[in-house]
């Protein structure tokens, strides 16, 4: 009874893309290098670390959830969204001087917003976040986000729903998504296409799967739900539906910015 | 049909008089001595003293098993995975809940007779679940320990307390999970808190009284044999708990016990030395709990590599010799076959990928090749398998057991102070993923959606010869199982798995002969009994036990 299932180098849901896996390698291998200008260095999160320890935990506490609403580490503000924001609250201050105004130098305060976005990690991994806004545009627009994702019931199904990505996926692995999405591609989310043995192809994405069945939504947008026994070949890419983007560090970084704003239905 | 209720004085008296001319059977230590000579019957966890889990009955065959009918549900009131093993007797299932329920249950129609609830003291410490794994029973009682580390004797026929003693100290996180074992007139349990730096041991209580009759550490004294196995006062808190029910060879008077991980769990260099008797097999006398002989498997464990696997008995030509032997899947990832006379390593081979061990030596001590620091061990934490309840089928010749294929753990070693009734870790660790951030197996299931694939790990029922130590065959699964197994005289296979799946499979090939999805994870074996002529079999799946027969 057992399928015989395989592993193909590249299957893509997306037809246009089908052949574009060389491609892919050499975009990627330029853009591996740059990952460096999306993120914080690990020196700015350790200096970071020591300005958060001296200057803020008094009030945020160790873990930064002292303040009421607001958890620094996980990334859960009041009004903050991009690194910007951040900077102005700390420089400014807010809550009528509760917050006070803190006049640090460049490198602190890089370095503090590094080590929250790091999520108080010194050894973690701190994404540059911009501007939501223009990451929106950028999303429905250059970036063509759009053509294939789904966000609040507008898009198309066949790649992941989007709408709720910013609560469920850590800005380094949204960032990886963009710009080297071989490396970010969960098993799950890996294309399929399965032939039944009523001579049927089937290509899509699978949400599930179990010993006997697997279900998956195909290049249709129909949910379905197969048995195993009743397919003929089974086939898994190792390769994701697309290629890194061609934006650049800020862009991306704006993109981020928006995706995080994308936390299911308020 | 409609049946007149008559209450009167004729009906009260024939009541009365037959209470007193039948005082109910009796499970005296004789009947679960020759407990293979009733299969109507799952009178112990292991389903007898040799822990084969295999029975005589065939009345269910490879043939006939499509036609299996759902008889009745039990739902269980409360969340969490349901570990627990069914003891049926007389027609009569005693079975737990979370946290420390036992339940009488007929076992035909699976309606109450009674429940009595014990309720663990609110400091009770357990690191991965409030897991009971079910009672024992001998004469006219019905045996639990608890979470709260007691040992309480129920009348089997009234389920009210008869005595309740202590086990161990609750202050210091020790605790009661496995089902305990009773030997003539008296009920043995181990200790959990591997994770909470508590001092291992065995304890046997008098049946009648609950009065302790004996105790063995499984970490040796000062002035003991191998207590300089351990530096400075580390085996003080050096964990080696013992929570899994063992086995028992009457004719060497000795009972086996699985000990588990040496404490803190992932820092091996803070306790140097060999940690005796963690991941080791133990033999005590059955009446006074002296070590006899003692075989360990990891040494200097910095891999959780509990061995409290079932120590599964036979009596076996091995290779040209009749000979009593023990066979093992251990957490390690090795398969040992053992002398269970003298403790003799006889065979040992890995059974999934393993790279903390580059091989085995002459006398089954495992060459160390640890990884370095960041990089993948395989096994990974949970092991190549772990606690859930393997078979062995006297028909085949075959051991079955759930293993964990290409499943790894990156660990992480810190330095970390013990602290009484505090975990004690020494670290930690993360699953390997194919992506960063991408979901992974856990403990137990809770989710049914598989999103993290077998891509990060899936379950290989296995076949093993213990005459080569090879696997004949195997049965692979998309997900990982804590299910054990059950096999029976007409060589079926009956198990479980994470999906909620239940299969029946030939013991002979690995054929899949019948399945039915039950919805929820299974992490127990299957029990089978029988009651006027009919064959039952029993299984949890989720927060439901369902138990099958054949149309009558
Ligand atoms: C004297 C106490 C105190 C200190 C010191 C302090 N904060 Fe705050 N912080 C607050 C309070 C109170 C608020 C909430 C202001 C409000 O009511 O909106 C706040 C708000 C914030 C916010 C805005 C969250 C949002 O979404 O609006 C950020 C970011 C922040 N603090 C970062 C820091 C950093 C970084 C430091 C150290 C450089 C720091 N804080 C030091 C008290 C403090
Ligand atoms: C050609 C179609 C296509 C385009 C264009 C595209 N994506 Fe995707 N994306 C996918 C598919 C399909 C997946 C599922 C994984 C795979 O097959 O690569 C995915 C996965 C993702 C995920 C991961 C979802 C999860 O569950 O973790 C994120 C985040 C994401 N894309 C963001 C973006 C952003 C932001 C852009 C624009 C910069 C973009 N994608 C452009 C098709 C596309």
């Amino acid at each position: 009874m057992k399928t015989q299932i395989s592993r193909t180098a590249r299957l893509s849901i997306l037809p246009a893309l089908a052949f574009s896996g060389l491609l892919a390698v050499s975009a990627q291998q330029a853009l591996a290098q740059e990952v460096g200008d999306h993120q914080y260095t690990s020196e700015a999160v350790e200096t970071g670390s020591q300005v958060y320890t001296q200057q803020c935990a008094l009030c945020h506490g160790p873990q930064g959830a002292l303040v009421d609403g607001i958890n620094l580490s996980i990334g859960q503000f009041r009004t903050v969204q991009s690194d910007a924001d951040l900077r102005q609250v700390i420089s400014e201050g807010a809550g009528q001087g509760r917050m006070p105004a803190f006049s640090l130098r460049a490198e602190e305060l890089r370095g503090v917003i590094a080590f929250i976005r790091a999520g108080f990690d010194p050894e973690g991994v701190a994404v540059i976040i911009g501007d939501p806004v223009r990451g929106k545009e950028l999303f429905e627009g250059e970036g063509q986000c759009a053509d294939c994702h789904r966000v609040r019931g507008v898009g198309p199904r066949t790649a992941p729903d989007l709408s709720n990505i910013g609560a469920i996926r850590t800005p380094a692995s949204l960032q990886r998504n963009i710009t080297d999405p071989a490396t970010a591609l969960l098993p799950i989310n890996r294309p399929v296409r399965l032939v039944t043995r009523f001579e049927e192809t089937i290509v899509g994405r699978r949400l599930n799967e179990d010993t006997y069945t697997v279900q998956l939504i195909d290049s249709t947008e129909r949910l379905r739900s197969l048995k195993k026994v009743d397919l003929i070949s089974y086939e898994i890419s190792d390769e994701p539906s697309k290629q890194p983007t061609t934006m650049s560090s800020d862009e991306v970084a704006d993109v981020i910015g928006y995706l995080l704003t994308l936390r299911g239905l308020e | 049909m409609r049946l007149s209720k008559q209450i009167g004085t004729i009906g009260l008296v024939f009541f009365l008089g037959l209470a007193a001319s039948n005082v109910a059977a009796q499970v005296p230590y004789e009947r679960i001595l020759n407990s293979q000579d009733e299969p109507e019957n799952w009178l112990t966890y292991n389903g007898g003293y040799k822990s084969q889990r295999y029975s005589q009955l065939d009345q269910i065959t490879p043939e006939n098993v499509t036609d299996l009918k759902l008889q009745w549900t039990l739902q269980n009131q409360v969340f969490g995975a349901w570990q627990s093993n069914p003891i049926v007797v007389d027609g009569i299932m005693y079975i737990t809940e979370r946290p420390n329920t036992v339940m009488a249950v007929d076992a035909i129609t699976g309606r109450f007779f009674w429940k009595y609830r014990h309720i663990p003291a609110e400091n009770a410490l357990i690191c991965c679940g409030a897991n009971n794994r079910g009672v024992a029973v001998l004469d006219d009682k019905v045996f639990m320990g608890t979470l709260d580390a007691r040992l309480i004797a129920l009348d089997r026929i009234t389920g009210s307390a008869l005595w309740d003693v202590e086990v161990g100290d609750v202050d210091l996180a020790y605790s009661v999970t496995m089902a305990p074992l009773v030997v003539k007139d008296q009920v043995i349990v181990g200790v959990g808190g591997g994770e909470f730096g508590i001092r291992g041991y065995v304890a046997a209580y008098d049946a009648e009284t609950g009065e302790e009759a004996w105790k063995t550490y499984t970490i040796p004294g000062p002035g003991e044999p191998n207590h300089d196995s351990w530096e400075g006062d580390d085996w003080e808190h050096g964990g080696a708990p013992v929570w899994i029910t063992g086995s028992f060879d009457p004719e060497l008077n000795l009972t086996y016990w699985g000990v588990g991980n040496p404490g803190p769990d992932w820092n091996a260099g803070q306790r140097p030395g060999d940690n005796l008797y963690s991941d080791s097999v133990i033999a005590l006398d059955a009446d006074t709990g002296e070590l006899k002989w003692y075989f360990q498997f990891t040494p200097n464990d910095a891999y959780d590599y509990d061995s409290v696997q079932v120590p599964v008995l036979a009596d076996i030509v091995w290779r040209g010799t009749p000979r009593k032997i023990m066979m093992w899947a251990n957490r390690n990832g090795y398969f040992y076959v053992i002398d269970r006379v003298t403790g003799e390593f006889l065979e040992g081979k890995p059974y999934v990928k393993v790279n903390w061990s580059s091989g085995l030596d002459e006398n089954g001590r495992p060459i160390p090749t640890p990884q370095p620091e960041g990089m993948p061990t395989y096994p990974g934490n949970q092991g190549g398998t772990n606690w859930y309840p393997p078979s062995f089928s006297p028909r085949t010749g075959l051991f079955y057991f759930s293993a964990w294929q290409d499943y790894a753990t990156i660990y992480r070693a810190e330095e970390s102070d013990y602290e009484p009734g505090r975990a004690f870790l020494g670290g930690g660790f993360s699953v390997l993923a194919p992506a960063p951030g991408a979901p992974t197996i856990g403990i137990g299931r809770t989710n049914p959606i598989n999103n993290w694939t077998n891509e990060v790990g899936f379950a290989s029922l296995k076949a093993m010869d213990p005459q080569t130590g090879e696997e004949v065959w195997s049965y692979d699964q998309f997900d990982v199982s804590d299910s054990g197994m059950l096999t029976t005289a007409s060589d079926l296979l009956f198990t479980g798995g994470r999906e909620g799946y239940f299969h029946a499979i030939d013991a002979r090939n690995g054929d899949l002969l019948w399945n039915v999805n039950l919805g929820g994870q299974i992490v127990m074996a299957p029990v089978t009994f029988s009651v006027g002529g009919v064959q039952y079999v029993s299984v949890i799946s989720g927060h439901a036990l369902s138990t099958f027969a054949l149309p009558h």
